[in-house]
């Protein structure tokens, strides 16, 4: 809602009969047409499906207005354009400057002994495809990545040409995601930052041994060198904007990464644990998770897996959501004892299961952070619970009708009837059969009937 | 049962309550001169729109609400629901009736209502926002054609005033027929004639009244949009639930 500030009387607009204004006259036949031709579209389809895997896509951390004589704003909140088949939004257009490579990754679709079709935009080519894209309302801005051709200061030079381009020519003041590549010098990721909304560098493997073993020309500190740089650079930038307002920002959205989940045997546990361990620096906004596509046949390192781990990730995203809005802790989430989520019931879910110590909860008096450890109850109705009980106590009805998953919620929190019957009184195991969503699958199963004709 | 009639604007809205409070008769249905009149009425009422009286309402308002619930009015304004006028109605006479105003007392049902109204409204404005596609037409200005649910094309202007301050376009509500057209310096209001709009509904313009390069940039975002994929992955479920059908007829990529 904040977005939208109508005045009180909305806009005053004038009205005006547009009949005959425009689309009623022939085309201008003397455009010039042709800049655009099969062979951009041909470098477009290879790039966009080489860079379809970075599951990075936010438009959000930055505010900015348009500036004369350019096109363009970041609006703050992600705005995302659309979404693909595969259920995932397209707010930025995601795309590789490059897909040749002279590394070789046993994870990547761009690996140096895949014999893929190579090919590279000119900077000029995808400056203005962006500009094209954006100004039709497609997209929210650019998330530039790229294979490392020759080395990476070569590749990050030419990445920075084409944002530079987009700034400075094109006056383009929407958003700009982008990847440093591992071991480029620092003076280009500072170019890099003054121009770029968000940077991130991907760590893809969460453990050092296993991104040894899958991709030995990598290593940790080439991915922490550039992460711990844009750091510092937007610490300074924030001391300095202290002093002088016009200083410049660096990397104001923040920077984000990525790790593949299922490729390697590294547990939930190592993984939320590096996740809180990045998300307690000041610079971090995102870490992303990918289930692990089988891409590369046929390489014995790598598992040979039916279905990429797609519920696996959804709990390490609700996970990550507990860590980054509802003050849980890693060590509360996984611990020696429960290193990998649970994959039937939702990671709050799984805490509360195992401290039912805690509950039940009494929504009309218990402090917010209480209130938010409940299932069943997200950061908007835990606040709408807690303005709303000033005027007087809350039902259960009232409750369910500020969004509150009473399925789920019931078994946590008394209210002002009677109490129900909590967790204490019906066992976390009771609880947990009825939540689950196994159970709730093989129940549906057995409603169909199956018919057996005996063939 | 007592019946008010006024003439269908926010102004009037609020003069409905001046004059409720000012007569001491407060409605149970306010409609406008053209609605289709209740069976059984005892008392009927014809409010005039008076932009002193209603200024003083919403001043009073003013000093009880939070900026955010003035807007949620508005919203559920926009809204153009049946329901919306009585709502607002009893929505603003409880806050002038309670003390301190009942904003935040999301245990009331009117309040609940009044924000989820207000909700729906966002949404569909923030939908328009990501899904509005211009179309470049050979006299250089941006079409989109759109189709909302709620009357929201105010609550979006000023995003693509400023997002597209260089080029001229126009947002068209084929439902409503009515559009925002900017000509680079302020947003007009504009309707296109009766036989155009069959054509305007269908999405799609004439090539001959495309730009040249249009088609080949359409071309390339459903060439991007296939490209971008992963084949793995196919939740057509999650794709209708964060872009519902409805809005698909507008949307380059899905033609």
């Amino acid at each position: 809602m904040k977005n939208y500030q109508p005045d009180r009387y909305f806009y005053d607009f004038k009205f005006v009969e547009l009949i005959s204004i425009c689309f009623l006259c022939k085309r201008n036949t003397n455009h010039a047409t042709g800049k655009m031709n099969d062979k951009t579209l041909e470098k477009l389809k290879i790039l966009a499906d080489a860079a379809k895997y970075d599951v990075s896509c936010a438009s959000s951390g930055t505010s900015r207005n348009n500036v004369p004589g350019g096109i363009g704003t970041a609006a703050g909140w992600g705005i995302c354009h659309s979404f693909t088949p595969d259920g995932r939004c397209i707010s930025l257009f995601k795309i590789l400057l490059t897909n040749q490579c002279i590394y070789d990754c046993a994870y990547c679709s761009n690996r140096r002994s895949n014999d893929v079709k190579r090919t590279a935009f000119t900077a000029e080519e995808l400056a203005e495809l962006t500009i094209e894209f954006y100004r039709r309302n497609y997209i929210e801005g650019l998330f530039l990545s790229s294979g490392v051709m020759r080395n990476p200061d070569h590749t990050m030079e030419q990445m920075v040409r084409v944002v530079k381009l987009l700034r400075e020519v094109h006056r383009f003041n929407g958003y700009i995601h982008m990847k440093t590549i591992p071991g480029a010098s620092s003076e280009l990721i500072a170019q890099a930052g003054v121009l770029a909304d968000r940077m991130s560098v991907n760590l893809e493997i969460p453990s050092e041994q296993n991104l040894k073993l899958l991709a030995p020309e990598k290593d940790y500190p080439s991915v922490f060198a550039p992460m711990r740089f844009i750091q510092q650079g937007m610490l300074e930038s924030a001391e300095d904007r202290k002093k002088f307002r016009s200083a410049p920002k660096f990397v104001p959205a923040g920077q984000s990464t990525q790790v593949i989940i299922g490729a390697t045997p590294d547990s939930d546990k190592q993984i939320l644990t590096l996740a809180s361990a990045l998300y307690k620096r000041p610079s971090f906004k995102r870490v992303y998770y990918s289930g692990y596509i089988p891409i590369n046949t046929g390489d014995d390192r790598l598992p040979a897996l039916a279905k990429p781990p797609l519920v696996r990730e959804n709990r390490l995203y609700q996970a990550d959501w507990l860590m980054r809005f509802y003050e849980f802790k890693a060590s509360e989430i996984v611990n020696d004892a429960h290193p990998d989520l649970d994959l039937d019931i939702d990671p709050k879910m799984g805490w509360a299961l195992r401290n039912p110590a805690f509950f039940p909860i009494d929504v009309n008096t218990a402090p917010y952070e209480m209130i938010l450890r409940v299932p069943g109850i997200g950061v908007k109705s835990a606040k709408l619970i807690l303005t709303s009980r000033r005027y007087g106590r809350l039902n259960s009805v009232q409750l369910k009708k500020m969004g509150v998953v009473m399925k789920r919620a019931q078994y946590f929190i008394v209210c002002r009837e009677l109490p129900m019957q909590t967790v204490n009184e019906l066992t976390p195991q009771y609880v947990r059969r009825q939540v689950s969503r196994t159970q709730k699958k093989q129940a549906a199963e057995l409603l169909q009937y199956s018919i057996d004709w005996g063939e | 049962m007592i019946l008010f009639t006024y003439d269908k604007t926010f102004d009037g809205l609020l003069s409905c309550v001046f004059f409720a409070y000012e007569k001491k008769k407060f409605p149970d249905r306010i409609l406008s001169e053209s609605d289709q009149k209740p069976l059984f009425v005892d008392e009927q009422y014809y409010v005039c729109t008076e932009k002193e009286k209603s200024g003083r309402v919403w001043k009073g308002l003013e000093k009880k609400l939070s900026k955010f619930a003035q807007n949620m009015m508005l919203s559920v304004w926009l809204s153009e629901l049946p329901e919306a006028e009585m709502l607002l109605f009893r929505y603003i006479r409880k806050n002038i009736d309670h003390p301190q105003g009942i904003e935040m007392n999301f245990g009331d049902d009117d309040v609940l209502r009044i924000k989820d109204i207000a909700q729906k409204v966002a949404n569909d404005a923030r939908r328009l926002i990501q899904f509005v596609r211009f179309q470049e037409t050979a006299d250089g200005i941006w079409f989109a054609p759109v189709s909302p649910r709620y009357n929201v094309l105010s609550l979006i202007a000023p995003h693509f005033k400023s997002r597209y301050a260089g080029q001229p376009w126009i947002i068209y509500d084929t439902n409503r027929n009515i559009g925002l057209y900017y000509d680079t310096r302020s947003v007009a209001e504009v309707s296109f004639a009766q036989k155009d709009l069959p054509d305007l509904k269908t999405g799609g313009l004439d090539e001959e009244k495309l730009s040249g390069e249009e088609a080949s940039f359409q071309e390339m975002w459903r060439e991007y949009f296939k490209s971008i994929t992963i084949k793995e992955r196919i939740n057509l479920k999650l794709q209708r639930q964060h872009m519902p059908r409805r809005y698909w007829k507008y949307l380059t990529e899905m033609q």
